[in-house]
């Protein structure tokens, strides 16, 4: 009986390996970018043509940069999140609007509601290069100082908004 | 007679099938795109994350192959371009991650668990030495050996 023990645990500490392994999203790749400064960029602005927007605008402020587009599927599954947290006024969410139409996302955001306090337009995606954006949406919490402090990969849920980004936002702004 | 033309038209498309080649490089430059494909080689696509970003046919991979030949002809060297990559998506990009502290159980973990192994095969084989004692022949024993090895028994 005692000899079956040492290889029982050992399959057991495998699987249970496995299981984590099989559980963990292999989409979430722990970003390089968290404390670090936010790359600087001047783009135009959605709906305002002739107005740029720089992270350096946002100095002094916490806020989330959100990456975002018409056309990406999970989007429409994280807005209404979004738009319910942008109304309690906690933070300034501005969009980059990634590789998009600007005509397309004018509509979405007049169809769906508008949760940003301004977008704007990475159309070359070259931005999106710079924050290391390879799945949209992905959102930023940048503090005063500019540094990136939390990436979100995927959509931001409900969950996410209250157990993560929310406690790291008050504490960043006190 | 319809067989044999159905025969020649399937060897026919596998001919041309055979001619199907990688995608077509979009710069003219040979030497940029030998480069970029070298570099390419060596990173992962983040969106489709079991292929190189040369294979990939991915949007973001076409972008970064776009980046990264724009680096080239600006005069940046391989190094560079990795580091510009893995300073963006991380040492996961890289097929080929640097030894550093949280790579270190990746490297190391093959060899410490070959260690452990046969550490533990040593172990098993000394134990085992013990409960099988080599003991020696009576002097029954050993007459009846040589009478069955004389083959007179």
């Amino acid at each position: 009986m005692k000899r079956f023990l040492i290889p029982l645990g050992l399959f057991l500490v495998l699987a249970v390996f496995l299981g984590i392994g099989l559980n963990r999203d292999p989409r979430e790749v722990p970003s390089p970018l968290i404390g670090k400064p936010a790359p600087a960029f001047s783009l135009p602005t959605l709906g305002a043509p002739g107005k740029t927007f720089g992270p350096q605008d946002m100095r002094g402020r916490v806020w989330v940069l959100n990456v975002w587009a018409s056309w990406c599927v999970a989007c429409r599954e994280e807005h209404p999140v979004l738009v319910e947290f942008a109304k309690r006024g906690v933070v300034p969410i501005v969009g980059l609007d990634y590789k998009d139409q600007p005509a397309a996302a004018q509509g979405w955001l007049a169809r769906l509601g508008n949760p940003y306090v301004l977008s704007v337009l990475d159309t070359d995606g070259r931005v999106g290069i710079d924050y290391g954006v390879y799945g949209v949406p992905e959102t930023y919490v940048i503090d005063k100082a500019g540094i990136i402090r939390f990436k979100q990969i995927g959509p931001v849920t409900a969950e996410v908004l209250k157990t993560k980004m929310l406690p790291m936002i008050q504490e960043l702004q006190r | 007679m319809n067989r044999l033309l159905m025969a020649a038209l399937l060897c026919l498309g596998i001919a041309l099938s055979a001619q199907a080649n990688d995608a077509k490089p979009l710069a003219e430059d040979p030497a940029v795109e030998a480069r970029l494909q070298v570099i390419a080689e060596e990173v992962r696509c983040l969106v489709c994350q079991n292929e190189s970003l040369a294979a990939s046919q991915a949007d973001l991979a076409n972008d970064l192959r776009r980046e990264i030949r724009a680096q080239i002809r600006q005069g940046r060297t391989d190094a560079e371009i990795m580091d510009f990559l893995v300073s963006r998506y991380g040492d996961f990009v890289r097929y080929r991650p640097p030894f550093n502290v949280t790579t270190g159980l990746l490297w190391l973990g093959p060899f410490a668990a070959l260690l452990a192994g046969l550490g533990g095969l040593i172990l098993f084989l000394r134990r085992r030495r013990g409960v099988v004692a080599p003991t020696a022949l009576t002097d029954d024993e050993r007459r009846k050996a040589a009478a069955l090895l004389d083959g007179t028994d």
